[in-house]
């Protein structure tokens, strides 16, 4: 296997970037915070963070950057190495990060005690930390001394403080070759022997180093400095070097650099004299002007959201907390529309509710949204001089004055930022008290400001008794404004239940997000709108509270007893079920994942990345072609790896038995006597009101009776997920979520095309009712054949603990490898199980919602007791179990 | 029995059984309708503040409410119960203007947990009974901005918050608990600084004592509140090398499982959980039952992937008293041993195997 090497991303370091030194200096952090973001987006796994430049305040430069870079989870994702030669930045630093960072570096230049006293300090901190081939007498150079003073310092560290050895790195010095002095040219091949000796000889320990310093002599020759950085790697990669700090994503390919560079280059590194003759410094150097190029880099980071409309892009960077090309984007979007309100009450506030949409949905978390909150603010200032322009001199006039206040208790106040910079974009005057605000405070501010709403906000569930008591303090000094209530336990029922009844003077209204608070306030603060919307809300309040009194009325639904009556028939005798060809259960291990592969439907792996069409149409969509074939052609790539490398193990397993049908379950019998019931499968039957001749169905009715003829049933699980959690992981330890995803999906749609080809076989050859059915892929994607496979947990079998009877009569977990877990998931994620069905007439079909009454009665016939029976089929009650005792 | 023998017995006993400890101090303490003249006691009768809902200054105002409370779990068959300390730091403390009293109120809650723990151990030998020093997060995160428009402002630094968990760690030390128990992280950082004072006082003299270390999961993200995973945020404190790592608050059993269980996996020392008792509905309140609670836990028993089971909020002795009762007997969790490999992280774990 080659070997894993670890990017450090370097552009984030003062002395390497000359970029990223000036905005540290002129103070553009936002800018500065884009290169870190390029970084990581290009593929650093680690980024290094060094501010030591003479002119800059390194400690406080280094606490500022790692304190932003805390509040940009894109960023903050990955490990930061703190790099800096003077130890109080170190130590500032580290107080900074609340992830496991590493410490670059430490070393015994000033003798062994400091060394040990930092060393220490690093593990009490928690980190990781690199170690300079230094000691009293200077910087290692030779392979010799870079070896001792390595072991060195090892055994202190491990012998002495009780350093995790798998928590240190060796950096053993690369210096600059092919600088025409004589001594300097072995210092690669030093580096490369040392690096040999220290991964052989000290368990556990690592070796690092900073690239770019081989080149030096090379300044202002890029590309040849990348071929020395490529090439330089190469062999120190194979002699173990584990990580270093590069630009990631800037290195050619060994194999792509022109030969005759490659090889001067080669010799230069390796310390070789040419094949030509002279010196390999002065070929080099002859060499390289003619590779100069214009040393322009090629942009990495995906910015293809730059092509979309402006509007998009403005969703794009609100969503993704870029600030980057905002004000430009504002501009133009300001550029297009009447007033430069428009912009926010359009694209703006567009792109915040699909923020608040993300955020509801658990797709974004805390610190993202605080950076959409930001971007938004930078918007509004750009538009904020061409607003006051439009009022030509008056004094700004705002719409409303709103006190917003987390209650007392209660220290959070995400939410409320977010709707208080809504409120402001909508040009309210907003008056924030903060959080752990007492009410006399929140009322005292009201008064001395004369605000026109009160809004309360809180996260935990304490806050909703403080905000009860403000709403009574607020009734007792005798407001008569607007209450308004939001935060994530605050809900209408208790608004309206608890809150809304201690203030009678005037409204109190719940906010559900931020998105409905400025049609909420502009209402409220409107003349004409406001009694009908507090009417409104007055009204809604009412009911709810007697809905919450006497809870909610249960659904009509046919009777059970009705819908059994109106079971789909089959007429039997017609045409009788065929035998299988075999009974009992057949074992497929490590089934060739080639002959599955071409039963893969490729349309849902489209629908997992969100792109929406049938495939093969969606590669030529017009809006989402372009995506679809990116990822169609990387998809095709994997897949090729994956059947050649047998990345995954497909296993499965199918069974056939004899069954009848009693009621709405499936009896299962031990042989073809019939007599002893080996298991009994449930099935549950569509309660919503049919017309006509149209069945109340059930999986039971495609099952031939008791007392009818023979008829049989199959059942199968099947997995090609061997392997998948493992690969996955391997991708996402190496930064690369997206092919972790991909392989994912794959493994997905290879269970699922596994599925479909064992039910092929089935139809034809093992249970063998349909042995001249052809193979056409989208017959078989458009399910045009006899009989079907319903899983356990879909529409037709809504309840997820029936597998636990196909995977006992399977004997699934022997056979296969795959598990239930206690919610009845299957494991490995990519697995497939069904029951399979001969009949002619079987199809698909949802059970919908069902009654009490089913309930009562599955409940029985599984043996459980009615709760259990509630909370498993929760998902499918037509009535709410809790709402009967109030 | 001297601490250390308490402490070999306490490690003792987590090998050989699932350990259980107490449940919801907050709700106790509100159903005993204690007024603004309990919190304030004669020590505080003429504060300048209300202090009302500052359950912590109770230790020192009506210290015997506190007493019957730890009596009360440990009468349900808790193994271990926390010291009624956990915002009593310096900085949580300031909101009540009662800065100058966190060091008393440590103390003080720290040897009513212990003299509580003790009676118990004299009452059923057989069954020893131990204290743990609860440290709570802070009202200021390291990790967060303080302001939406500045992301890099904090209100306070790392060694502020050092100095406010070192005052807290002397209390605890001082007053006797056998262990600290660092709980609803909302902020590794702020957790790595309680660690440091922890870690530094034993340097200067304070005997080694386990440290368990309770983070919390805030929602289905299944991230912490400053946006770690629950592998990243092992990795930023396992240097510490606790005694127990686990998540507490926040969530019920069901939606807690998948990172309890993720954990288990990962974490090569004790796994400790002590879920909210379910989610609070619409009215604030939770009304999971005692024995939804207790065969929630017990699944997870059965399942291998605990050491330390409890409750947090809503959680009452009768919850507690049934948990004890649906894991009694059960095999604790076995420590698993991990391959050596560097582990970093960032929001999310770094691995270099």
């Amino acid at each position: 296997m080659r070997p894993i090497f670890v990017n450090i991303g370097e552009r984030t370091n003062v002395t390497g970037s000359a970029k990223f030194r000036k905005l540290v200096a002129a103070g553009d952090y936002p800018a500065a915070l884009s290169v870190a973001r390029q970084q990581v987006e290009a593929g650093a796994q680690i980024i290094d963070v060094n501010m030591d430049e003479g002119l800059l305040d390194s400690k406080a430069a280094m606490v500022t950057f790692l304190n932003l870079i805390a509040a940009e989870p894109d960023i903050a994702r990955v490990p930061v190495m703190i790099d800096s030669s003077k130890w109080e930045v170190i130590e500032a630093g580290l107080k900074c990060v609340q992830g496991k960072a590493i410490v670059n570096s430490i070393s015994m230049k000033a003798g062994e005690a400091e060394f040990i006293a930092q060393a220490t300090l690093c593990l009490r901190y928690g980190a990781a930390v690199v170690v300079m081939a230094f000691d009293e007498d200077g910087q290692a150079d030779t392979a010799a001394r870079k070896i001792a003073i390595c072991e060195r310092a090892y055994r202190i560290l491990v012998d002495q403080v009780g350093f995790p050895p798998e928590d240190i790195i060796f950096d053993p010095n690369i210096f600059a070759v092919a600088t025409g002095i004589e001594e300097h040219d072995n210092y690669a091949v030093d580096f490369i022997e040392a690096t040999k000796v220290i991964k052989q000889s000290l368990p556990y320990a690592r070796v690092s180093g900073g690239v770019s310093n081989v080149s030096f002599s090379f300044r202002g020759n890029e590309p040849v400095r990348r071929a020395i950085h490529s090439v330089f790697l190469y062999h120190a990669i194979n002699a173990g070097m584990d990580m270093g700090i590069v630009n990631a994503g800037d290195l050619p390919v060994y194999d792509d650099i022109p030969a005759e560079l490659r090889e001067a280059v080669e010799d230069v590194i390796l310390n070789r004299r040419p094949k030509a003759g002279g010196s390999q410094t002065e070929r080099l150097v002859d060499l390289a002007p003619k590779y100069k190029g214009d040393g322009s880099k090629v942009q990495v980071a995906d910015q293809a959201w730059r092509a979309l409309p402006v509007a998009e892009r403005l969703a794009h960077a609100l969503v993704n907390g870029i600030t980057e090309f905002i004000e430009a984007d504002t501009e133009e979007a300001r550029l297009t529309v009447e007033r430069p309100l428009h912009v926010i009450e359009g694209p703006l506030m567009d792109g915040m509710n699909i923020v608040g949409d993300l955020f509801g949905a658990g797709k974004m978390f805390l610190p993202q949204v605080v950076k959409s909150a930001r971007v938004m603010k930078q918007a509004v200032a750009w538009l904020m001089p061409f607003m006051e322009a439009e009022k030509e001199g008056k004094p700004r006039q705002h719409a409303g004055r709103i006190l917003m206040a987390t209650v007392k208790g209660d220290v959070h106040d995400i939410g409320k930022n977010i709707v208080g910079v809504v409120l402001q974009c909508n040009n309210y005057e907003v008056i924030d008290l903060g959080v752990m605000v007492p009410a006399d405070r929140i009322l005292d501010e009201a008064k001395a400001h004369d605000v026109d709403i009160i809004g309360l906000s809180g996260l935990i569930t304490p806050s909703l008794d403080e905000m009860a008591f403000v709403a009574g303090e607020m009734e007792r000094r005798g407001f008569d404004i607007p209450l308004l209530i939001g935060g994530a336990t605050t809900s209408k029922t208790h608004t309206a239940v608890k809150i809304a009844p201690a203030y009678r003077a005037a409204s109190t209204t719940y906010v559900l997000d931020a998105s409905r608070a400025v049609g909420v306030v502009s209402q409220l603060l409107s003349k004409e709108e406001r009694p009908k919307f507090e009417a409104a809300t007055r009204e809604d309040y009412v009911r709810v509270r007697e809905q919450f009194a006497r809870g909610q009325e249960q659904k009509t639904r046919t009777p059970i007893a009705r819908a059994r009556a109106n079971r789909f028939a089959i007429d039997w005798a017609a045409a009788p079920p065929v035998k299988p060809s075999f009974l009992g259960t057949r074992t497929f291990d490590a089934y060739d994942l080639k002959d599955i592969a071409k039963y893969i439907d490729w349309t849902p792996f489209f629908s997992s990345w969100e792109l929406v069409g049938r495939y093969p149409a969606i590669l030529e969509d017009d809006v989402v072609g372009e995506a679809a074939r990116d990822l169609w052609k990387d998809a095709q790539a994997m897949l090729t790896k994956i059947l050649d490398e047998r990345w995954f193990k497909a296993s499965g397993v199918v069974g056939f038995w004899p069954a009848q049908s009693d009621g709405d379950d499936i009896v299962i019998y031990a042989d073809e006597s019939r007599t002893g019931e080996r298991a009994r499968l449930h099935s549950l039957r569509q309660q919503m009101a049919k017309s006509g001749d149209k069945a109340n169905l059930a999986l039971a009715d495609f099952i031939a009776p008791v007392g009818g003829p023979a008829d049989w049933i199959g059942g199968f699980a099947v997995t090609a997920g061997h392997g998948e959690l493992e690969i996955a992981a391997r991708f996402r330890a190496a930064g690369d979520d997206y092919s972790a995803i991909l392989a994912t999906a794959l493994a997905d749609r290879l269970a699922e095309a596994f599925a479909e080809a064992l039910h092929h076989r089935v139809r034809t050859e093992l249970w063998g009712y349909a042995p001249d059915e052809a193979f056409d892929i989208d017959a078989l994607i458009g399910e045009k054949y006899r009989g079907i496979r319903p899983a356990p947990g879909y529409p037709a079998q809504p309840d997820h603990t029936e597998k636990a009877t196909l995977f006992n009569l399977l004997n699934a977990e022997a056979e296969t490898g795959m598990q239930l877990t206690e919610s009845f998931a299957m494991s490995p994620p990519a697995s497939v199980s069904g029951l399979y069905f001969s009949a002619p007439e079987a199809h698909y079909f949802g059970v919908g919602r069902i009654g009490a009454d089913q309930v009562a009665d599955y409940a029985a016939r599984k043996g459980w007791d009615l709760v259990m029976a509630e909370r498993w089929l929760a998902p499918i009650l037509s009535y709410d179990p809790g709402a009967e005792t109030p | 029995m001297t601490r250390q023998d308490r402490i070999a017995a306490l490690k003792q006993a987590a090998k050989e059984r699932i350990l259980v400890l107490d449940g919801a101090w907050g709700v106790m303490i509100q159903r005993r309708g204690v007024t603004e003249e309990d919190f304030r006691g004669a020590r505080f009768a003429d504060h300048s503040l209300p202090l009302r809902g500052n359950n912590d200054v109770l230790c020192l105002t009506r210290p015997d409410i506190i007493a019957e409370l730890h009596d009360a779990y440990f009468a349900a068959g808790a193994d271990i119960s926390e010291s009624n300390t956990f915002s009593a730091t310096t900085i949580a403390q300031r909101d009540y203007g009662l800065e100058s009293a966190a060091y008393d109120i440590n103390l003080e809650g720290a040897k009513l947990a212990r003299a509580a723990a003790d009676r118990w151990t004299a009452k059923t030998p057989d069954k020893p009974r131990w204290a743990a020093g609860s440290m709570g997060p802070l009202n200021v995160m390291l990790s967060m901005s303080s302001d939406v428009n500045d992301p890099g402002a904090r209100l306070v630094t790392f060694d502020q918050v050092y100095e406010a968990y070192r005052e807290q760690v002397r209390g605890l030390y001082d007053g006797g608990v056998d262990l600290f128990l660092i709980e609803t992280i909302t902020d590794t950082l702020n957790c790595k600084a309680a660690l440091k004072a922890i870690l530094d006082l034993q340097d200067e003299g304070h005997e080694p004592l386990p440290i368990w270390i309770s983070g919390t999961i805030t929602d289905r993200s299944g991230r912490t509140l400053s946006g770690q995973t629950v592998e990243g945020f092992w990795n930023s404190v396992r240097h510490a090398k606790p005694f127990a790592i686990g998540l507490n608050c926040a969530l019920g059993a069901d939606l807690m499982r998948p990172h309890i269980a993720e954990l288990s996996r990962i974490a090569d020392t004790l796994i400790a959980a002590y879920p909210n008792a379910g989610l609070p509905n619409a009215m604030g309140q939770y009304d999971e039952e005692p024995d939804q609670t207790g065969a929630g836990l017990r699944e997870w028993a059965q399942s291998g992937i605990v050491n330390i089971v409890g409750g947090c909020c809503g959680t009452t002795p009768d919850h507690i008293a049934q948990v004890a009762k649906s894991v009694a007997g059960l095999p604790p969790r076995a420590v698993p041993e991990r391959p050596t490999a560097m582990r970093l992280s960032g929001l999310e774990a770094f691995e270099l195997a």
